[in-house]
């Protein structure tokens, strides 16, 4: 199918962009890479009036390390982050999760901010932002306020960006020596939105695991922590019995889906905590 | 001008295009209907297929999920392009010898998704070539043959260099 007519701007600046939505409402949409949104312009699944291209927008699309957080900016496209040396380094988590995102050219358009704000449930980047504990910048016509990835997710495609925000940048802490990551995800089909996949972090101690975040997605409306999993992994030495109380610890409640049933994603998820545990244990070269 | 057309230059296939359009159309329907350019195909309009894959400065992207709004200013290629120029010959060889084409549906997309991995240099492995066109969809061949000829194009492209 063909979108309905709308009518396109693409501000020059930030500025712009947040007084156009002011003036249009509801009836506006932002557009970055497009990979989503067209889409659902070609089904006809939303018919907004104007489209407020941001790819004229300049300086959002950097990827840097700042002091002790690594800073992705919204309009920062899927290829750039895959390949980038500052993601590889200190946001391991991510450059794993990167190429499970669809295929090579959804890649090269696709945008980090879009993902987030899209907030698919079964997307990767969000359970990623989740697990690492990472922030949003959301800018508005009063100016800049961050969000915890704890709470920016808030219900199905729902997220704390309002109507005359842009979100801007993406802020995750910086991995250090002590960090551990592990990324796992089961799908039809390379590059498929995941049946179930897991996002996970942790420290490693003299002590065992530390601040474990196991971030779920695919299995509910936003990603999700298992966090009676997480507890039942932290302390102690991790072997097969350990493993085994983990699985039956996952505090998940999937739903049928198109992709799966509910009981099917439960045992995945349990197959997929195993994986990931493994990973956690790994030294990080 | 009303706010449902609007005015675009950009190059296509290296010559200069002026047009005007409306903001909802999409590149690929750009190219086919505005400028005849039909190789590029339609297939399922939301993203899934990679029938209508093309090149925008440089590099492939849907042309069903961007707008021909959105390319004021770029460079499109598109497989009337590549193949007239001679970039994709052997690749186009390739296909013919090792059966990796039936209907030729999927065919266009699939030459400038292959030639996109083959630029990159190096022999990819299977499973790489594999994962790379994972985003097309081909419903006669079953895939091998077009891994065949990908990767022997790769090898002859290697070889060659030395
Ligand atoms: C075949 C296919 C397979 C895919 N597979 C996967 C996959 O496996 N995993 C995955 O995660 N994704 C997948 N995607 C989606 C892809 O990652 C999209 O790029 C992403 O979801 C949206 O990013 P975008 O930049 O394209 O955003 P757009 O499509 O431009 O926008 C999406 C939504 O977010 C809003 N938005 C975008 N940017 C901002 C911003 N800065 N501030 C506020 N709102 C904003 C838009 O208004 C719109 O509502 C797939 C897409 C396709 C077509
Ligand atoms: S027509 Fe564009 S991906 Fe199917
Ligand atoms: S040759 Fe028919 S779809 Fe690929």
């Amino acid at each position: 199918m063909k979108p309905a007519p709308f009518a396109y701007a693409k501000p020059r600046t930030l500025k712009e962009a947040i007084a156009l939505l002011g003036k249009h409402k509801d009836n506006a949409k932002l557009l970055a890479g497009g990979q989503s949104l067209i889409a659902t312009l070609n089904m006809r699944l939303s018919a907004p009036t104007l489209l407020i291209d941001l790819n004229g927008l300049k300086g959002l699309d950097r990827i840097a390390r700042k002091g002790a957080k690594v800073e992705i900016g919204a309009l920062a496209r899927h290829v750039d982050v895959e390949r980038s040396d500052v993601i590889a380094q200190y946001a391991p988590l991510i450059a794993r999760a990167m190429p499970h995102i669809g295929h090579p050219a959804i890649r090269n358009r696709g945008t980090f901010g879009g993902s987030i704000a899209f907030a698919d449930p079964a997307a990767e980047l969000p359970a990623c932002l989740l697990a690492l504990d990472g922030e949003i910048e959301i800018t508005g016509p009063k100016g800049k306020r961050t969000v915890k990835a704890e709470t920016f997710f808030k219900g199905l495609f729902e997220t704390a960006i309002g109507p005359r925000d842009v979100l801007t940048a993406i802020r995750v802490p910086a991995a250090a020596k002590d960090n551990r990551y592990g990324f796992s995800e089961l799908s039809r089909r390379h590059g498929d939105y995941a049946i179930v996949g897991l996002a996970a972090s942790a420290r490693t101690t003299s002590k065992g695991l530390a601040d474990v975040r196991l971030a779920f997605f695919g299995v509910d409306a936003t990603p999700l922590r298992a966090r009676k999993a997480e507890t039942a992994l932290t302390g102690g030495t991790i072997d097969d019995k350990r493993l085994n109380a983990a699985v039956a610890a996952l505090d998940l409640d999937p739903s049928d889906d198109v992709q799966a049933t509910a009981a099917v994603k439960k045992h995945l998820a349990g197959v997929l905590l195993k994986r990931v545990a493994r990973q956690l244990l790994e030294t990080r070269t | 001008m009303s706010a449902h057309t609007m005015d675009i230059s950009l190059t296509v296939n290296g010559e200069a295009v002026n047009e005007r359009v409306e903001p909802r159309m999409t590149l690929v329907d750009f190219l086919r209907e505005n400028l005849s350019l039909t190789g590029s195909h339609v297939g399922c309009e939301h993203g899934v297929c990679g029938a209508c894959t093309v090149r925008v400065d440089g590099v492939v992207v849907r042309g069903c999920l961007m707008l021909a709004a959105q390319c004021e200013g770029a460079k499109v290629e598109t497989i009337e392009g590549v193949s007239d120029n001679g970039e994709i010959a052997d690749l186009q060889i390739a296909f013919e010898q090792r059966n990796a084409l039936q209907c030729g549906f999927c065919t266009p997309a699939m030459l400038l998704t292959a030639q996109e991995l083959l630029k990159a240099g190096g022999v990819p492995s299977r499973d790489e070539i594999r994962e790379h066109i994972s985003g097309n969809y081909c419903r006669c061949t079953g895939y091998h043959a077009i891994i065949d000829a990908m990767e022997s194009v790769a090898q002859a492209r290697a070889g060659g260099k030395k």
